[in-house]
């Protein structure tokens, strides 16, 4: 069809008119595309930039190395320990579950661990390892290594995890790690990013908790570059973490160890600590667990375990345990007597086995009575009716302010997880609590350490340093952080009388020394060890008019749990004093249960070591050997790790 | 005969045609094409493999298919656009059946050296059959409705076909390019004023009856508009394509992060950065002035276009040329405008430096054609 040339020219005509009217479009268009580029590339490029840096760019925790921590001679108490474990990376692994297999077939591993280690790796993107299983043996490493070419995409790592080389002896003292948990996290509102660290641990008891700040140290930053699904490229730059500060305590490894052994079987608490400084030198607490469990992730048999044991492990007896301090409370009421003017040395008061106040019969422990006895004679015989005179001269005011100067009922400032207070009663305490007023009988139970009275094993060794030193002795757990010994100011003068204090540590000397003393029997039997001391007895239970009348209940029949508690709290050497003990033993049946393990302790303090027979008196020799024979003492004492703190190696 | 209405004698024969190829056109083309290895070389970390050296073997490929296509009269082209037109609409009924016992949507033929995909192919013949159609039909008779209603199923087959791979991006681009080959062959404006008017009434109504008790759309059919026109709606899917390229296209600034520098691209953060996004990452590593320069590239090449067109004086070629040209504008500016946030994410490849044979070696053919109009052009 041929065309004419009108309509080429009028063809041509419309098309480079629409031609160039598409021209213009691409014009504009053009002109739009590059004024979004110069939008976006110049004017906004700076916020592009940064967008851009921080897809890039990511912080990575280094975690801080937790501080150690030693007894007071450098014995390691808690350490880190390489963790081995095994990771495997699902990208790498090609075949996950054969490769598993073959590590099954290598290390030991229970049937949970796989199955959860199966699910983790599905779970997570294929490039970032899985723990396998962790705290493997060496060997159980190396097996892996040896094998890796068999193994694809599984890595032998080391971790740092917390250790107690000591274990139970040290539980109620150093305390434990655990992981961090979101309650954890909402109690302490800490915001920490070292929390962040997959498998952090945190102080969960006692030193470990209370020391947090010191021990954690501060986590480090790795700057690396990453990609868009979070696989490392290459790091950019690092800031060290710095390790958390080494903590020393006061205490000493092997006495703690041959407290806690002493304790065994006990459900008992005792304090022994250094009367002239105020060191503790062991708080023990029985019975007691290990501290390892919690760390490695405790099971709910072995927790129900600890949970429901009638002897309580879990809890601290010797600065959490409150009981009534019985007897061993008579130097309070003696000392605010003398120290009132309420009474003289040579008076005496007859005790013919009990005491009428009101309406109300106030017994004696010895049915007969003691006859007549001065202050001495009343601390050495302890003698209820004496105190019970001698308390409704002084009024409780006057007992309670002397008890709080002695430290108890007073909440002593240590970093342990339960410290307690205590209880000294006041009038307007009994008012205020029961809404009730006060009555004599409440100060005679008082006296003799009954009724609202309330201390721990700490009150007791802080009031027995006291009396040996009449100094306002503090009560110290860390000797030195990261080499700095600890601030301490030389405890001040009681401003007791020193002629009263000497009237005391008398009667405290007869109860061991003198025949007629209350716990003569576990006296020792050497000038140079011999210590003086006090046995206190608290009654769990009301004792009956009727009971009384037909013959009070031995102990020895009671169910336990009925049983008196067993109290005594001493100092050592006598004339020279060194270490004040207090021990408790719950149930005991009296205070002999716990004379004899407080005797024990003082000695193994003084000797440095296990105390040989020579030390006691003839007729205890041969059964004194047999049960250091059978204790659970360490072989040797506990050599200082490697790593001492500079100024420590002294002994105890 | 047709070709008698050439002016033969007046162009030239034989092997001294190729020294009347448009040889700027061919070295825009070239630099193009080299900007694109640049880019896959960087995207591969700096590697020839797995992109830059097939593409580079493509475009060895297309550039020698170029010059054939070139050589051989346009008039020629004219007579086979029937032909080409018939057998890329055979192609895309066979990938529709092959396809779906293949299971998925399959695209593209295996051909062994490369993967053919019908519906690029089917860009350049329908450019070509409206062209020819064009060609043969009256003047006075394009704004009949008529022989508009033809043109419109010429286009209508092809966008149906590809639109039910599913492929929105290729349908559209079709349907763009066959509409622009109407407009240049002089259908009446009203034709084109009536459907904006009725393609904005519609998307208005759509919009306008949101939420009413006469919604013509259900509410999820809504949201899935709203996060096609707003992918920020859908951080994690669509918006996170578009995020990531803003960013690297922003983060190049003036002069780029340097070759080979983009942390985007080289932390895996830009993804697609081979193909649809290889634009920010060119404006990552070369800035501002290198994505300019290669918007000023794509501009050169269509001024040439549409200088051949203009110079053609021929309906076939001219309509042909500005139809290719609309076709590689279409490409370029669908492309940077959805990498830039101007646009809805289709996937639109950007045309000789994304990597992928099909749509180079058709461009390339087109651009063949566009040669051969301005070697056999009336002199």
């Amino acid at each position: 069809m041929k065309r004419t040339q009108r309509e080429i020219e009028d063809s041509v005509r419309t098309i480079t008119r629409r031609s160039l009217v598409v021209g213009g479009l691409f014009a504009g268009t053009g002109a739009v595309l590059a004024g979004r580029m110069r939008y976006l590339q110049v004017e906004r490029a700076d916020d592009f930039r940064l967008l851009a840096e921080e897809n890039r760019i990511n912080l990575r925790l280094l975690p801080p190395a937790r501080g150690l921590i030693f007894d007071r001679r450098g014995v390691l108490l808690a350490g880190n320990e390489q963790n081995y474990r095994i990771t495997i990376v699902r990208e790498d692994a090609g075949d996950v579950d054969a490769v598993l297999d073959e590590v099954a077939r290598l290390v030991n591993l229970d049937l949970v661990t796989l199955e959860r280690a199966r699910e983790e790796i599905r779970n997570r993107p294929s490039f970032v390892p899985v723990t396998i299983a962790d705290r493997l043996s060496w060997e159980e490493l190396s097996a892996v290594a040896v094998n890796a070419p068999a193994l694809p995409g599984v890595n032998p790592e080391v971790g740092l995890s917390r250790v107690y080389p000591l274990g139970a002896d040290f539980a109620h003292v150093v305390g434990y790690v655990g992981p961090v948990s979101d309650w954890y996290l909402q109690q302490t509102g800490d915001t920490d990013p070292v929390l962040q660290i997959p498998d952090f641990q945190v102080g969960r008891y006692n030193i470990e908790d209370k020391a947090e700040s010191m021990l954690r140290g501060r986590a480090g930053t790795s700057r690396v570059e990453v990609n868009a699904s979070g696989r490392i490229m290459r790091e950019l730059d690092r800031d060290p973490a710095t390790p958390g500060s080494d903590v020393q305590l006061t205490v000493d490894a092997g006495l703690q160890n041959y407290v806690e052994a002493r304790l065994e079987g006990e459900s008992a608490g005792a304090v022994i600590m250094d009367c002239q400084t105020g060191d503790l030198l062991a708080l023990a607490s029985a019975p007691t667990f290990d501290p390892n469990l919690f760390v490695r992730g405790i099971s709910t048999t072995q927790w129900n375990g600890l949970n429901n044991d009638p002897y309580r492990p879990l809890a601290n007896k010797a600065t959490q345990g409150l009981y009534p301090p019985g007897s061993t409370y008579k130097m309070i009421v003696a000392l605010a007597a003398l120290e009132g003017g309420f009474v003289t040395a040579n008076e005496t008061v007859s005790c013919p086995g009990h005491m009428e106040v009101g309406n109300r019969r106030f017994h004696c422990w010895r049915r007969g009575g003691h006859g007549r006895v001065d202050i001495v004679g009343a601390i050495m015989e302890s003698c209820d009716v004496y105190f019970y005179e001698l308390a409704q001269r002084v009024g409780i005011e006057n007992i309670s302010a002397m008890a709080r100067r002695f430290g108890c009922g007073v909440r002593h400032d240590l970093p342990m997880s339960g410290v307690a207070e205590g209880l000294a009663p006041t009038m307007e305490w009994k008012r205020r609590r029961f809404d009730q007023d006060w009555v004599v009988g409440d100060t005679l139970n008082a006296s003799i350490g009954q009724g609202f009275v309330l201390s721990s094993p700490l009150h007791l060794a802080v009031m027995t340093a006291r009396l040996a030193t009449g100094r306002m002795i503090e009560p110290t757990l860390v000797r030195s952080v990261n080499g700095v010994p600890s601030d301490r100011p030389e405890p001040e003068d009681l401003g007791i009388n020193p002629d009263h204090l000497a009237l005391v540590h008398e009667g405290m000397w007869r109860v061991t020394n003198s025949s007629r003393g209350t716990a003569y029997r576990y006296r020792a039997d050497d000038e140079g060890f011999a210590f003086a001391g006090k046995t206190g007895t608290s009654q769990v239970r009301n004792i009956t008019a009727a009971e009384r009348a037909a013959g009070v209940i031995r102990n020895e029949d009671l169910p336990w749990e009925r049983r008196d508690h067993g109290l005594f709290v001493g100092f050592a050497p006598y004339n020279n004093p060194r270490y004040a003990a207090a021990v408790i033993v719950e149930h005991g049946g009296g205070s002999a249960a716990a004379a004899p393990i407080a005797r024990d302790i003082l000695l193994r303090a003084q000797v440095g070591d296990v105390p040989p027979p020579e030390l006691y008196p003839v007729s205890l020799r041969r059964s004194i050997e047999a049960m250091h024979g059978e204790m659970r003492i360490f072989d040797a004492p506990p050599q200082p790790s490697g790593r001492t703190p500079g100024h420590g190696g002294q002994g105890a | 005969m047709s070709f008698l209405e050439y002016h033969v004698k007046s162009t030239p024969t034989g092997w001294r045609k190729i020294l009347h190829l448009n040889w700027a056109l061919a070295l825009l083309l070239v630099t193009v094409a080299c900007v694109g290895f640049l880019m896959l070389y960087s995207v591969a970390g700096g590697s020839f493999q797995p992109w830059a050296e097939p593409q580079m073997e493509r475009f060895a490929l297309g550039f020698t298919a170029m010059i054939i296509v070139a050589l051989v009269p346009i008039w020629f082209w004219r007579n086979m656009s029937v032909l080409a037109y018939a057998v890329s609409i055979l192609l895309l009924l066979y990938v529709e059946f092959f396809g779906a016992t293949g299971g998925g949507a399959q695209r593209w033929i295996d051909l062994g050296f490369m993967r053919l995909q019908p519906s690029e192919m089917a860009k350049v013949t329908v450019v070509m059959m409206l062209a020819a159609y064009y060609d043969w039909l009256d003047i006075d008779k394009v704004s009949n409705p008529l022989y508009v209603a033809i043109p419109l199923l010429i286009i209508g087959l092809p966008v149906g076909l590809t639109f039910i791979q599913p492929d929105l991006g290729t349908s559209l681009l079709i349907m763009m390019g066959g509409g622009a080959v109407i407009f240049l062959a002089g259908v009446h404006w009203l034709y084109f004023a009536t459907v904006i008017a009725m393609g904005v009434g519609a998307v208005t109504a759509v919009f306008a009856s949101r939420g009413t008790s006469w919604a013509l759309l259900a509410d999820y059919q809504y949201a899935r508009i709203d996060t096609f026109l707003d992918p920020t709606r859908d951080p994690l899917g669509a918006g996170y394509h578009i995020t990531q390229s803003q960013i690297a296209l922003g983060s190049g600034g003036w002069t780029g992060r340097g070759f080979m520098q983009g942390t985007q691209i080289r932390g895996d953060f830009l993804p697609e950065s081979h193909t649809d996004f290889i634009f920010p990452t060119l404006a990552e590593e070369f800035g501002f002035v290198g994505a300019a320069s290669l918007l000023l590239l794509y501009i050169l090449i269509l001024v040439f276009c549409i200088a051949t067109a203009l110079m053609a004086r021929e309906r076939y070629a001219s309509l042909v040329v500005m139809g290719v040209a609309v076709t590689f504008f279409l490409y370029f500016s669908i492309n940077m405008a959805m990498v830039m946030g101007l646009a809805p994410v289709v996937g639109v490849p950007l045309p000789l430096v994304s990597y992928g044979g099909s749509a180079m070696l058709v461009l390339m053919v087109a651009f063949g054609l566009v040669q051969s109009a301005h070697i056999h052009r009336a002199r």
